[in-house]
């Protein structure tokens, strides 16, 4: 079994390198250089200085010299500097980073809880009128555009009713609160992003739920368990779900990519101040090193789950567990 | 087998309602021109961000253009850009599964591997790094959203191939010396189609989604012409004082893509008897 995963790991290697060479590939589709960004907007900025500016970052080298440059202080966990304000790369991912995980774990978090109870509900009262209304609850929830169902649960909630704040992550008056305080503004601040995240995200898990109990159910272990009298939640609960659930542990390796990906527009929408937006402001201004570190780090986010999925899924299931053995 | 899968269609609730609602929005993009008493760039800056009335059923923009024309006229670009975008996906993950399970061996691990590598980038990001780069224009949505999402359809298709591949019928083919695209195309294409079909039409709606998104955020269809994406971006700026801006736009993105949908969901229960 470590072996599997030893293989595993390293496998993630050669995927890293596939990643950052297609970033890095696109990113020679533009024309100009990135500096013209910042040398047009400013007059004073002399064709000399224009000169030392790409000459510093390199620019003025074969784009593969420049890939290797790359890769190789990328070896050394250094993500250079942004183009925009000569910060470090890492820095700056590493201050937005917890509020995207923040925002994504608890839209997983979410997702679950809505979700089991619905797939199982689906399951056991299949075809009665409950399982048809939440199929068309989580239907219209996988057909509708995230962005409008943001802007509508804004103008709803943050504008007409005035319930909930509709951007940002935090109050300006956040570091005067008290701790207790402080959540409260998070939770507050979080409640909109995660609710739309939640809902576009349910259908998947729950159809998947459904159709995995249903199938479950079927089975002989199951006749036997009711033909020795257990209550049928007893039934459904303890001996089906448990059987259903273990291949949902991968599908949240599924799901990651597009939480993630979500993040990029999701936190656009919201004024939200996680890696998504910052993605999406360096490509707007041609940042290079900063659209390589958040590409690199969102599908690094991505890799991880999968594995760690992949190994919760042996953990939750001997039959892969041993079969290493 | 096809008067059948007809008469399992006619009785599948959920195709019919996806195609009837498609037919409908066809129709609805095809007569735009006569249906509208506005012309969609027509603007008229005194009328401008009026409620829905009468006379402008569904309001006026910021400009003073009528925002049911402009639904009306985005119709045209949101089924063309999705139905476009995922027929360049189906050509490229059509014959990348074929190449790939039929061949097997290095050819196949190299797909596979490709496929994996596209697979760990959330796609949006790929995507706005592409148009913002380029330029935003219709063509490079497609083109690009096309680019980005045939992966899914071919591991399905590889799948199929390499469990078809071992089936008495096609060693019968090969047994006969027919050639390689006779093998492909007539024996294994028509396998597959399936399973592909139910896919695409699923995948309309993503891409339908994904067009929006992209408007929205100033990376697609460029204003004037009108797209149900950037009117919701105009709402985003009105925000406070339009709401029917942001509604109306919305809800047609959301009818569309649930209809694709529902078809796609009907499609699998007509097409795989095996789920009754």
């Amino acid at each position: 079994m470590p072996a599997y995963f030893a293989k595993r790991l390293l496998f993630l290697v050669p995927l890293l390198v596939g990643i950052t060479l297609v970033t890095f590939g696109v990113m020679q589709l533009a024309p100009g250089k990135p500096t013209d960004m910042v040398t047009d907007m400013n007059v004073k900025a002399s064709a000399e200085a224009k000169e030392r500016l790409i000459k510093l970052y390199g620019l003025d080298k074969p784009w593969h010299v420049q890939y290797w440059d790359w890769l190789k202080r990328f070896a050394r966990l250094d993500f250079g500097r942004s183009f925009r304000d000569d910060r470090p790369v890492l820095r700056k991912i590493g201050e937005r980073l917890p509020a995207t995980l923040l925002l994504n774990v608890s839209s997983l978090l979410l997702i679950f809880l809505i979700a089991l109870p619905i797939g199982i509900l689906s399951a056991v009262k299949q075809d009665s009128l409950w399982d048809k209304s939440l199929t068309v609850f989580v239907f219209i929830g996988f057909s509708v555009p995230t962005i409008w169902l943001a802007l509508l649960a804004m103008i709803t909630f943050g504008l007409k009713l005035g319930w909930l704040p509709i951007s940002g992550l935090r109050s300006l008056t956040y570091d005067e609160m008290s701790l207790g305080a402080q959540c409260l503004d998070l939770a507050r601040h979080l409640a909109l992003p995660v609710l739309v995240s939640a809902f576009t995200g349910l259908a998947g898990l729950s159809r998947y739920v459904r159709n995995g109990l249903l199938e479950v159910i079927r089975q002989d272990y199951i006749r036997t368990a009711r033909a020795k009298g257990l209550p049928e939640n007893r039934v459904i609960l303890k001996h089906a779900l448990r059987n259903t659930l273990i291949p949902v542990v991968t599908l949240v390796g599924l799901l990651l990519p597009d939480l993630i990906g979500g993040s990029f527009i999701f936190e656009t929408i919201f004024a939200y101040p996680g890696m998504g937006r910052l993605g999406f402001d360096a490509i707007m201004a041609r940042d290079y090193p900063v659209i390589m570190g958040v590409g690199t780090i969102a599908a690094l986010l991505t890799l991880v789950g999968n594995f760690l999925a992949d190994v919760a899924y042996a953990y939750v299931d001997p039959r892969i567990r041993y079969q290493g053995k | 087998m096809w008067s059948l899968t007809l008469q399992r269609f006619r009785k599948n609730k959920l195709a019919l309602a996806g195609s009837a609602i498609l037919a409908l929005l066809v129709l609805l993009a095809l007569l735009a021109p006569v249906l509208v008493a506005m012309d969609p760039l027509q603007q008229d800056v005194v009328q401008r961000l009026r409620p829905p009335s009468w006379s402008h059923w569904m309001g006026t923009d910021d400009l003073g253009r009528d925002v049911f024309s402009r639904v009306l006229f985005g119709t045209r670009i949101s089924l063309v850009v999705g139905i476009v975008a995922v027929g360049l996906a189906l050509l490229i993950g059509t014959s990348a599964g074929l190449v790939a399970g039929f061949y097997g061996g290095w050819v196949d691990t190299l797909f596979m591997r490709l496929i994996d590598v596209l697979l760990c980038f959330p796609a949006i990001f790929l995507i706005l790094m592409v148009i913002a780069f380029l330029e935003p224009n219709i063509l490079n949505v497609v083109v690009i959203i096309g680019l980005t999402s045939w992966m899914g359809l071919a591991r399905l298709v590889r799948g199929e191939c390499l469990s078809l591949r071992e089936r008495d019928f096609m060693s019968a083919a090969r047994a006969l010396h027919l050639s390689t695209p006779r093998l492909l195309f007539v024996h294994l294409l028509p396998n597959v189609a399936s399973p592909v079909l139910v896919a695409a039409t699923l995948g309309v709606g993503g891409a339908i989604l994904t067009e929006s998104a992209l408007s929205f955020l100033g990376l697609g269809v460029q204003p004037p012409t009108a797209s149900w994406g950037n009117i919701l971006a105009v709402g985003k700026d009105y925000i406070h004082i339009a709401w029917w801006l942001s509604l109306f736009p919305g809800l047609a993105i959301l009818v569309t893509v649930l209809a694709f949908n529902l078809l796609g969901e009907g499609l699998r229960d007509v097409l795989d008897p095996r789920m009754d």
